[in-house]
């Protein structure tokens, strides 16, 4: 499935023994993916690989982390694999949706290849639907966490102090019986199957996601990757002097790419 | 999603995952009920499954040595090969895919009206290691990765040279004028960095992307 890029010089395949795999599920609103872009083009990572894989729509463009026109030329797909062994991180981004049918193989094949290739732990980005919230979820933070025993042991402690809040379970047959609860993630795509798997597979996964709606998600998209950035601390979050606020969300870059996502200029003849 | 008559309706999302596939868990009873409907579907379509591709290659060669493969997808690049390129004098017709979906259905036969769905390969009587590919039909997202492995397992690339051709709406191009002031039609490329060639025009600039079998 994984593909290494070839980078010349007969370099061997990458190891990403110990690294943090940081994945979106394509999911509502795309904000996972959003901020897998976004921490790519801030980190400015270098592509290592890509997937071969017939589970995502085919597509393909140039390079959408262009800064000039020397790198505006290299071919992006739908799912590649981009690192920075500074920081023990390897990023995979997924950049269409599934094909019919297809998000199972694709799910049993991902966890595969996280366990032969060794990462330590899988951080997936996500999103629900906000219109699903029950009356307690519609106040406070829309952020919510999920972790898998493997992690929490690790982990969990970490996350009480930050003040976070981990996804609630809800009723399986709501209004006959409320005991037996389940993981009910709407509109998050594989994000559900990917955690019950890791679950059951002994594999170290959080899952950070937001209640968000379609519509412009940038902003949700920016609120995703301070909240990992919480955890991460992928980039610092600098104190501002004037207001004494730290708003790292001028620090993230915005990629080339997210040029004209609301559709093309107006022609003069409109006027 | 509240409408305007105060009904409660389930958007689209953009992220393209269809819920109900994904909390339905197959009961005993529903996989029979599939493996039924699938068994009565083999039986009208005859010797296929109805998704499956067949590439019927009409040469006896197991696999064609290949040096410049060039794919026309879609109704306007598989009319500008007809009217520019192919001919029956320099070129033969030497293999046919054969699919259904649900937009079109392409049959085993090579002598193909422009308004039918088709796709046919040719090789260059003067050099047969020239292929064409001529592919007006759609084929869908669940074929396109199984067409790919099938067409290309099936030639022998020796410094193999692909080039696509293909056409997009020109309202689908991202740009910050408007596109009715675009002079139209107009060329844009994409290329792999091992093709070191002059490129005859603009490469596609971000935030265009291309989709589909040509993408695959």
């Amino acid at each position: 499935m994984f593909i290494p890029c070839d980078r010349g010089g007969g370099s061997a395949a990458p190891d990403f023994k110990g690294f943090t795999l940081l994945m979106p599920a394509v999911s509502v609103g795309n904000v996972g993916q959003l901020a897998i872009d976004l921490v790519i083009s801030t980190l400015d990572m270098t592509k290592v690989g890509y997937f071969y894989t017939d589970c995502l729509v085919p597509m393909v463009g140039n390079n959408p982390y262009a800064t000039a026109a020397e790198n505006s030329v290299e071919l992006s797909i739908n799912a590649e694999v981009y690192s920075l062994p500074s920081k023990k991180l390897v990023v995979l981004q997924i950049r269409s949706p599934f094909i019919k049918n297809k998000y199972r193989p694709f799910c049993e094949t991902l966890l595969s290849w996280v366990k032969s290739s060794k990462c330590a732990r899988v951080v997936l980005l996500s999103s629900s639907h906000a219109y699903q919230r029950d009356d307690e979820q519609l106040l406070g933070t829309p952020l919510r966490y999920l972790l898998t025993p493997a992690l929490e042991k690790a982990v969990g402690g970490h996350m009480k102090e930050l003040n976070w809040k981990e996804m609630e379970k809800v009723a399986a047959y709501p209004g006959i019986n409320d005991t037996d609860k389940v993981l009910h993630i709407p509109g998050g795509g594989i994000t559900k199957l990917l955690f019950t798997e890791s679950c059951s597979e002994g594999i170290q996964m959080a899952v950070l996601l937001k209640f968000c709606s379609e519509g412009d998600n940038i902003p949700d998209a920016f609120v995703l990757v301070n909240y990992l950035n919480e955890w991460l601390q992928l980039i610092k979050s600098e104190v501002s002097t004037s207001n004494n606020s730290s708003d790292p969300s001028s620090q993230w870059k915005i990629p080339s790419s997210w040029r004209l996502l609301f559709g093309n200029g107006l022609p003069p003849a409109l006027f | 999603m509240a409408t305007f008559f105060g009904e409660v309706v389930v958007a689209p999302s953009r992220a393209g995952l269809d819920e109900e596939e994904e909390a339905r868990e197959e009961t005993p009873e529903d996989r029979e009920i599939r493996r039924e409907i699938e068994k009565k579907r083999f039986q009208q379509r005859g010797e296929i499954r109805e998704r499956e591709i067949q590439v019927l290659w009409s040469c006896a060669e197991e696999s064609l040595v290949c040096s410049r493969f060039i794919v026309a997808i879609g109704r306007n690049a598989a009319a500008f090969l007809s009217s520019f390129i192919l001919d029956s004098v320099c070129w033969e017709v030497i293999g046919v895919v054969k699919l259904w979906n649900e937009w079109c259905r392409t049959s085993s036969s090579t002598n193909v009206l422009p308004t039918d769905s088709f796709c046919l390969f040719y090789r260059l009587i003067s050099d047969p290691t020239v292929l064409l590919c001529q592919c007006s039909c759609y084929v869908a997202e669940d074929q396109q990765f199984q067409w790919l492995e099938k067409v290309f397992g099936s030639i022998q690339k020796k410094g193999l040279q692909v080039t696509i051709l293909s056409t997009c709406p020109v309202a689908d191009y991202k740009t910050q004028e408007s596109t009715l002031t675009l002079v139209s039609p107009f060329l844009k490329a994409l290329k792999t960095k091992e093709f070191q060639e002059q490129v005859c025009c603009p490469l596609l600039e971000q935030p265009n992307i291309v989709r589909d079998l040509p993408a695959a």
